[in-house]
């Protein structure tokens, strides 16, 4: 088969390229030109810097793969960072690694397969995907610490049958041997934890750079509306965030909640943190048939599923969950099956 | 391979590796010095700078060696601004190359006026908008002879006339190092005060050119040090380069009637068949006022990116504008001045021949790019 390589210039990617070198595949190996900074220049933190291009390119010559840059730096811009900005100033916590995966890398880039003469995407995602009976499954990677199926939850039929996901069968540790057994400069690379356009993890100073007047001061108060002091704009807080709050009570105070209409940010204990259920939207079905009834729910990226129950759009948990926040995703799982996923749009707290 | 980017690089003569040869062997000397093995070097950079400056109808000491366009671009508009005189106004076309229109941002922010002028949908520039962009303070005014990018010949003569009759202090410069391989270059004719031409784009070495600079101007070096190039250019002569630069462009010269007939056959041919087995395709290089050897051209509805990607899997190579650091395609400014929306520039390529095209290769080209602009929509 002839395959398209996203290659990120980690060592995940660069291991899912020669993967599918050794199994006799016609591989090319392209790197996502995402974003280009304010000024025009490439990012040089987080992922798919010019020097991760520069990773990925020596590793497809290493492999005497065909390597090119794609531009995606438009598509980027209004499918995942223009919505950063406005979930943001929505009071959502959005992540955008999802987004990007929902927009660009499965939906521009998957299209794009027949155009250059491809069958199948190939990324270095710890997941792993089957057809069974015509139909297609994606499950859990193998290494259940470095799981990433909650990142491609959003899949379907269509994009499953046109991806692979050769990494997710082995362990991390298997991965980076096979890349240092390669030679690959990358198979002790750190992961990338990071955004890949907020380099340094600092989405406020990036948010302050490029959309400043999503800051709009407003109140901080309890759980009761009393006024507990003011604060600059909501966006620099996340449901379940304690610190940078400004102020001190004497007793852990959490975000509660944020009402983006009135800018105000509710604060509160612990316990108030604690939710019953949730609203969501973009409810989507692995196997495009989906149904309701009870299923493990995952919340975040590594976190344990716990149990709960699916009606329509409403997700109700076993036993109240702490802090979770509107924008935030939710996979749905049946062991280690993805059943699909969703938005999260409000919680019931 | 089939090659169509000669405009990017060109394959090296053999005749100049050849001329280059003993320069890395046995006459390696530095060529400012004392002994014998240094005056061995000398005296085979001093031939090669006659040898160019008769070429160019310029005298030897108005020739500097540099190590390629871009340096003597920098020299050029950096040397101006910089030199004692007391202009520093800087005005260029907005179709120049980047090595030009970088200088010219650079410039501006450390204080010069600088002006950009615009050309028209085909992307001539008027000799009356140059002139109207200049005022008393104008150090310096650029226009390439034929753009890297269309192949579109801009009349550079018109323009030194029409700046030189409104301000004869003015310096003029042009970048001629897409022209030189077809158009016949004497600078007296031109009348330019400097010229910028590199080696690479005439089956010469790769990290030479230079910068022709007519005798009574000051410059400021860009390259401070030891003052080799009377003052103006400072580093260790690479003597090989200069004689490759020489030999390629010797034999530029005397190829250059081949390039406008034989090599402009092909490429009109070329243009025809894409013109025959692609409905839509828009030119954006002029069909008149153009180099015999480029060919850019638009196809509706195609990404250059995917066609460039698919052309390389089949074994053609071409470009489209420049490539950014990581090496993403980026959209053409020159296609941007001349009025395209990104999306139209984006789904612009450059095809440009050189020494070695072929008929046969360039009829196979054509037809490779017409299959596969079918299979893409």
């Amino acid at each position: 088969m002839k395959v398209l390589v996203a290659m990120s210039g980690g060592v995940d990617s660069s291991v899912a390229a020669a993967l599918m070198k050794d199994e006799g595949h016609d591989v090319i190996g392209v790197t996502l030109k995402l974003w280009s900074g304010p000024d025009g220049q490439p990012p040089t933190a987080g992922c798919c810097t010019v020097s991760d291009a520069e990773d990925a390119r020596r590793v497809a010559a290493e492999l005497r793969i065909p390597y090119y840059v794609l531009d995606y730096v438009d598509d980027f811009r209004d499918g995942v960072v223009d919505h950063f900005v406005h979930d943001y100033a929505s009071g959502l916590t959005p992540n955008p690694c999802i987004e990007c995966n929902r927009t660009v890398k499965f939906d521009r880039l998957l299209r794009r397969l027949g155009d250059f003469d491809c069958e199948v995407l190939v990324t270095g995602h710890h997941a792993r995907s089957r057809e069974i009976d015509g139909v297609w499954h994606l499950l859990r990677g193998v290494d259940k610490a470095k799981d990433q199926s909650y990142v491609l939850s959003m899949l379907t039929q269509v994009e499953l049958s046109a991806t692979r996901f050769p990494v997710g069968e082995l362990m991390k540790r298997d991965v980076r041997r096979i890349a240092a057994d390669m030679g690959m400069r990358s198979a002790h690379k750190p992961e990338s934890m990071d955004i890949c356009f907020v380099g340094d993890g600092d989405y406020r100073g990036f948010l302050e750079e490029v959309a400043p007047d999503v800051f709009h001061p407003g109140p901080l108060v309890d759980t009761a509306g009393n006024e507990m002091g003011s604060h600059d704009g909501i966006v620099g807080f996340t449901v379940g965030q304690r610190r940078g709050l400004g102020v001190a009570v004497g007793e852990p105070r959490f975000v509660v909640r944020i009402d983006p209409e009135s800018a105000t940010v509710v604060l509160g204990s612990r316990d108030d943190l604690l939710v019953s259920g949730l609203e969501l939207s973009n409810v989507i079905w692995t196997d495009g048939v989906g149904g309701t009834g009870d299923l493990m729910a995952q919340y975040r990226a590594h976190g344990d599923p716990v149990a709960a129950s699916l009606a329509g759009s409403t997700l109700m948990f076993e036993e109240p969950q702490p802090a979770i926040a509107p924008g935030q995703t939710v996979a749905f799982y049946d062991g280690d099956r993805v059943l699909g996923g969703a938005l999260i749009t409000s919680t019931n707290l | 391979m089939i090659y169509l980017d000669h405009a990017a690089t060109t394959p090296m003569r053999p005749e100049v590796w050849e001329a280059m040869a003993p320069y890395a062997s046995s006459v390696f000397g530095n060529s400012s010095g004392v002994h014998d093995v240094s005056r061995q070097a000398k005296n085979a950079l001093e031939e090669a700078r006659e040898r160019v400056a008769a070429m160019l109808g310029a005298r030897p000491m108005e020739i500097i060696f540099t190590s390629g366009g871009t340096e003597s671009d920098n020299l050029a508009l950096k040397g101006a601004f910089w030199s004692p005189r007391d202009r520093s106004g800087v005005v260029a076309v907005a179709t120049e190359h980047e090595a030009i229109l970088e200088t010219v941002d650079f410039l501006r922010r450390s204080g010069s006026p600088t002006v950009l002028v615009d050309v028209d949908d085909e992307g001539f520039v008027d000799s009356d908008a140059v002139v109207d962009a200049t005022d008393p303070n104008t150090a310096v005014v650029s226009v390439m002879l034929v753009n890297n990018e269309t192949g579109l010949i801009q009349d550079v003569g018109a323009v030194v006339e029409a700046v030189k009759r409104s301000d004869s202090d003015i310096y003029v410069h042009t970048d001629a190092v897409q022209g030189f391989a077809s158009e016949d270059i004497d600078v007296g004719a031109l009348n330019v005060d400097m010229m910028t031409i590199t080696a690479h784009k005439l089956g010469g070495p790769k990290g030479t050119g230079l910068l022709y600079v007519r005798d009574g101007i000051m410059l400021e070096p860009v390259l401070h040090g030891g003052g080799q190039e009377l003052g103006r250019r400072s580093g260790t002569h690479d003597v090989a380069g200069a004689v490759g630069l020489a030999r390629a462009m010797e034999l530029a010269v005397a190829d250059r009637e081949r390039f406008r007939s034989q090599i402009g056959r092909i490429r009109d041919d070329f243009e025809k068949r894409l013109g025959a087995g692609i409905d839509d395709v828009v030119l954006n290089t002029p069909r008149f006022g153009r180099s015999s050897h480029h060919l850019n051209v638009r196809i509706p509805g195609i990404r250059n990116e995917t066609l460039l990607m698919r052309l390389d899997q089949r074994g053609v190579a071409a470009s489209a504008g420049s490539a950014c650091q990581s090496g993403a395609a980026t959209v053409s400014h020159v296609l941007e001045a001349m009025g395209l929306t990104p999306t139209q520039a984006r789904e612009s390529l450059r095809f440009s021949f050189g020494w070695t095209s072929t008929m046969d290769e360039s009829i196979e080209a054509a037809d490779i790019i017409v299959e596969l602009v079918e299979k893409l929509r």
